[in-house]
């Protein structure tokens, strides 16, 4: 039955957002991070979603298409360096490198991932109700 | 022998479709955020209309006939074009997509509602007294 397919579907769209939310979450806990190497810096992640028509939805005859992660990228904006001499992990010239991680980015893209989530949940529950009302016909 | 979509009328077709419909814009919701995702639904009109087709009577009575498209299950989708393409190819727009979906689920309810209201005077024309 189709509701069922859209139930199926809007939980690949919450994986894929829970993974999403999952990079975010690390992004924005190593933005302090320091390190003395510009390599060593750490570099944010992002999930790249693609949509998938799987086999097991298109044996019933769905023609309805999933999200799914197909792999986590690594940003690649140099690390920023600061000159702090002071600073424990500084390197012979006195400096050190911080993550290139944009806190607002990362913010307004869990803004839209959780959006995103709620919008699945939303779509999954109204499918649930339909199922129900469905089975409760003619009685 | 009539079958059971003669008996329940078009309003059987109506909720596979509307079933259907609620899969494809999921999907489109779903993939809101998918680069180069493009959304899809389907006309539901003429969807309809080759649906009627089929009950109007392309009945398969001869092995060399060839059986009537239609049914939920051989309706095309389409693509839906967007009012504001993006960048990233994605052509799913999230206020529209919703509408259709709270539209949709609202007409499957009534598609429901008139399914109910098929049964029970089936049910009375079966048991013969009113109530």
């Amino acid at each position: 039955m189709s509701l069922f397919n859209a139930i199926d579907v809007a939980a690949t769209s919450l994986e894929a957002q829970t993974v999403r939310l999952n990079t975010i979450s690390s992004n924005l806990a190593n933005a302090q991070g320091v390190s003395s190497t510009p390599e060593g810096a750490y570099r944010a992640r992002y999930p790249v979603f693609e949509a998938v028509y799987s086999e097991t939805l298109q044996a019933t005859g769905s023609e309805a298409a999933g999200v799914r992660v197909s792999g986590v990228i690594e940003s690649d904006l140099p690390a920023r360096r600061e000159f702090a001499p002071s600073h424990p992990m500084a390197n012979e010239e006195g400096f050190i490198y911080r993550p290139a991680v944009n806190t607002i980015d990362e913010m307004t893209n869990m803004m839209e991932a959780s959006r995103s989530f709620q919008d699945s949940i939303e779509a999954m529950n109204t499918a649930k109700q339909l199922i129900l009302r469905t089975l409760t016909l003619g009685r | 022998m009539a079958g059971s979509g003669d008996m329940l009328g078009i309003s059987a077709q109506a909720l596979a479709l509307r079933g259907k419909r609620m899969e494809l814009l999921t999907a489109n919701i779903a993939n809101a955020n998918t680069p180069g995702y493009k959304a899809r639904d389907i006309d539901f009109a003429a969807a309809m209309r080759s649906a009627e087709g089929e009950q109007a009577g392309l009945r398969v009575t001869n092995a060399r006939h060839m059986g009537g498209s239609g049914g939920a299950d051989s309706v095309e989708a389409m693509y839906r074009v967007p009012s504001q393409p993006s960048l990233d190819g994605n052509t799913v727009e999230s206020q529209r997509e919703h509408a259709a979906f709270m539209d949709n689920a609202m007409r499957y309810q009534a598609s429901l509602n008139f399914l109910d209201s098929r049964i029970r005077s089936l049910k009375t024309a079966i048991s013969g007294q009113a109530g």
